[in-house]
């Protein structure tokens, strides 16, 4: 991923709002590089501060310290009109009082370019987005969906190095925006232009993105692709956000210098061993406690008894899916767990609320995080 | 229930509806009789009798011999009306544009304090308003002081009765009307379309006349005339700031009934007013008849 050109570099990036007392950090020393050609997505509750630094690339913000730089230029004092990046925002902020084809070619316009070639690349554009037939209809006439597009079109019409999208699908039906997820992605494959993409729904980020930065008050957590984001989370936020996580506390012991001999003692007395698990680089080493994770697909259930280190739990409820099962589990020191198995088998069960069970975490499957 | 409903709905309007029936409608019509009658010798009017004299004698004169020769006296009056209305509005476009847009931009809380104070002359009556201008304008006034203070020797400003003043006072008077309705159009406006310009590449001067402007027509438009059309039929500016000297189409028809005592020829200038404004703004809803549609 390195050897690929850096388009937007953001150094020690801090935004402030308000003044004394008041003052809110929106974005706390955020330093990030996204790359040629990416589908980068910024996903974070609301206030993390994603929005801000959206604002801050597109030029709608000033940052109160720190560099944003385009291809290597710094951007602070550029003003969003004199920057090769758009916008696709959240309203979608159509101009009612032109037509749709006017509205692909605004932005061409203002770069002078000559009213026939507009309208060539508009139309050009409109075919991108499947909506050729309707350039000469008024944006009030068109459904959300084709809002969208025709935003998406009046965007990309200008060739933009970056295109900014600013939670685009969250007025969408649920249906409509698993179309858009999708016409998304293609449209950045064949436009080759980098997105970056703001949203709060982790499904949807991990559906386009190429990377991830998970955000949280005003910082950046963990970057990276959709699966090091869901496979290995460094912060417990980040494994809570994004899909559902069993967490774990406890104490870390370790036997001599022996590596495979650390165990995290939970409490109440059971234990588990963290031979072979991963080292978490955000975490440091000295932290005596610690917090483990483990997605639920990926705990084992056994009958009890055939395990001698395995954790010794309760099948408290059972919870039939369809595709899956998922089965409440507690251990006899109270902590619940959620397990999910796939119904391959179909129709059998392996288990019944109350069954006694042998819980195995592999280390494969444990992540420690940073809390 | 269809009737009931419709029944109902007759009685919310049925108020208003005799009032201006009664209190403008019919006395319209009795403006209308009056200005086909004969004029009467002692003032007043003959009634009864039949003549279109007074609509002739707004273009025509009688010579001795009983010939029409054409006077544009009045048509004169008629075309300073409308050229120091169309003046007015313009001004008042200028000055009221700006104020409406800085305070569509400020923040909710402060925009309300500020359609206040721009409501706040409407708390003083328009003849002491009016006296107050006298005051600013005439030699040795306010204005003619500060001006000779800062060393600009003016010799006396002579700008109290002149259709200056007359169209400085007017536009005072009508500014918040026109204010008040591109506030509204620019209040509506989605600060992200501006955004969306600036985005596209547009700098300000283009987001302006590209997008802002247009959106912001139909409050324009409503201004103007909410500016114009009063400033036609204006009485106590002229009288007072013009003094006399300066007449506008609302103190020719007053002399009419007031010193000329030619009620006829007053209530037909009325009635020629009237056509005009009606016909103006027939053409202007013909030409502009999609823009509501389009900007809403």
């Amino acid at each position: 991923m390195s050897d690929r050109d850096v388009v937007i570099s953001a150094r020690a990036v801090s935004k402030r709002f308000g003044s004394g007392p008041n003052a809110v950090l929106a974005l706390d020393d955020v330093s990030v590089d996204i790359y040629q050609n990416e589908f980068f997505t910024m996903l974070g509750p609301s206030g993390c501060g994603k929005t801000t630094l959206l604002r801050l690339i597109g030029g709608f913000e000033q940052a109160s310290s720190g560099e944003i730089a385009l291809e290597g230029k710094a951007l602070n004092n550029l003003p969003p009109f004199k920057r090769p990046i758009n916008t696709v925002f959240q309203s979608y902020a159509l101009f009612p009082h032109l037509t749709v084809r006017e509205n692909v070619t605004f932005g061409l316009e203002m770069q002078n370019m000559p009213k026939r070639d507009a309208n060539c690349r508009a139309d050009e554009m409109l075919e991108l987005v499947r909506l050729a037939e309707f350039g000469d209809r008024q944006p009030s006439q068109l459904s959300g969906g084709q809002q969208q597009r025709i935003a998406l079109a009046r965007a990309l019409a200008p060739a933009p190095k970056v295109l900014l999208l600013d939670e685009p699908l969250s007025a969408l039906d649920l249906k409509l925006r698993k179309e858009m997820q999708i016409e998304l992605k293609r449209l950045q494959t064949e436009t080759g232009i980098t997105f970056i993409f703001v949203t709060h729904d982790q499904e949807e980020a991990l559906a386009m993105s190429d990377r991830i930065a998970v955000m949280k008050s005003g910082k950046i957590l963990q970057i990276g692709t959709p699966r090091d984001i869901y496979e290995t989370p460094t912060h417990r936020f980040v494994a809570d956000f994004i899909g559902d996580s069993n967490f774990l506390q406890g104490d870390i012991h370790q036997n001599g210098n022996d590596a495979n001999n650390t165990i995290l003692a939970l409490p109440g007395g059971q234990t588990i061993s963290l031979a072979g698990v991963a080292e978490n680089p955000s975490r440091s080493a000295q932290q005596t406690s610690a917090t483990i994770a483990i997605r639920p697909e990926r705990i084992i259930l056994a009958p009890q008894g055939s395990s001698e280190t395995a954790l010794r739990g309760t099948i408290d409820d059972v919870v039939y899916f369809g595709t899956d099962t998922t089965y409440h589990i507690r251990l006899d020191d109270q902590t619940r767990l959620l397990t999910r198995v796939q119904n391959r088998d179909g129709a059998t069960m392996p288990f019944a609320r109350g069954d006694d069970v042998d819980v195995t975490l592999p280390a494969a499957a444990i992540r420690v995080l940073v809390d | 229930m269809e009737f009931f409903t419709r029944h109902k709905r007759f009685w919310l309007i049925a108020p208003a509806v005799v009032y201006i029936g009664f209190f403008m409608g019919l006395p319209l019509l009795q403006m209308a009789y009056v200005s086909i009658l004969e004029r009467g010798t002692n003032g007043g009017v003959n009634w009864g009798s039949l003549s279109f004299d007074a609509y002739i004698s707004f273009i025509f004169d009688r010579d001795l011999m009983d010939n029409l020769i054409i006077n544009t006296d009045y048509l004169q009056i008629f075309l300073r009306s409308f050229e120091l209305s169309a003046l007015t509005t313009v001004l008042a476009l200028i000055l009221g544009f700006p104020t409406a847009f800085y305070i569509a931009m400020q923040p909710q809380s402060r925009r309300n304090m500020f359609i206040f104070l721009v409501t706040i002359p409407f708390w003083t009556n328009i003849l002491v308003r009016n006296y107050a201008w006298m005051l600013l304008l005439r030699n040795g006034g306010l204005i003619d002081n500060l001006l000779n203070t800062i060393g600009l020797d003016t010799g006396g400003l002579d700008l109290l009765y002149t259709p200056y003043a007359v169209s400085i006072g007017l536009t005072y008077t009508y500014l918040p009307f026109m204010v008040l309705p591109i506030y509204a159009s620019l209040e509506k406006l989605d600060h992200r379309l501006i955004e969306a310009a600036f985005d596209l590449g547009a700098n300000k001067r283009k987001a302006m006349t590209r997008i802002i402007l247009p959106l912001a027509t139909p409050g324009i438009i409503a201004g103007s005339i909410l500016v114009f059309i009063p400033c036609l039929g204006a009485y106590v500016t002229p009288e007072l700031l013009g003094g006399g000297k300066f007449m506008m189409i609302a103190n020719l028809i007053g002399s009419q009934f007031g010193a000329a005592r030619n009620w006829p020829f007053g209530a037909a200038l009325g009635f020629v007013l009237l056509a005009l404004v009606l016909i103006a703004m027939m053409v202007y809803s013909l030409k502009f008849k999609k823009l509501p549609e389009n900007a809403s």
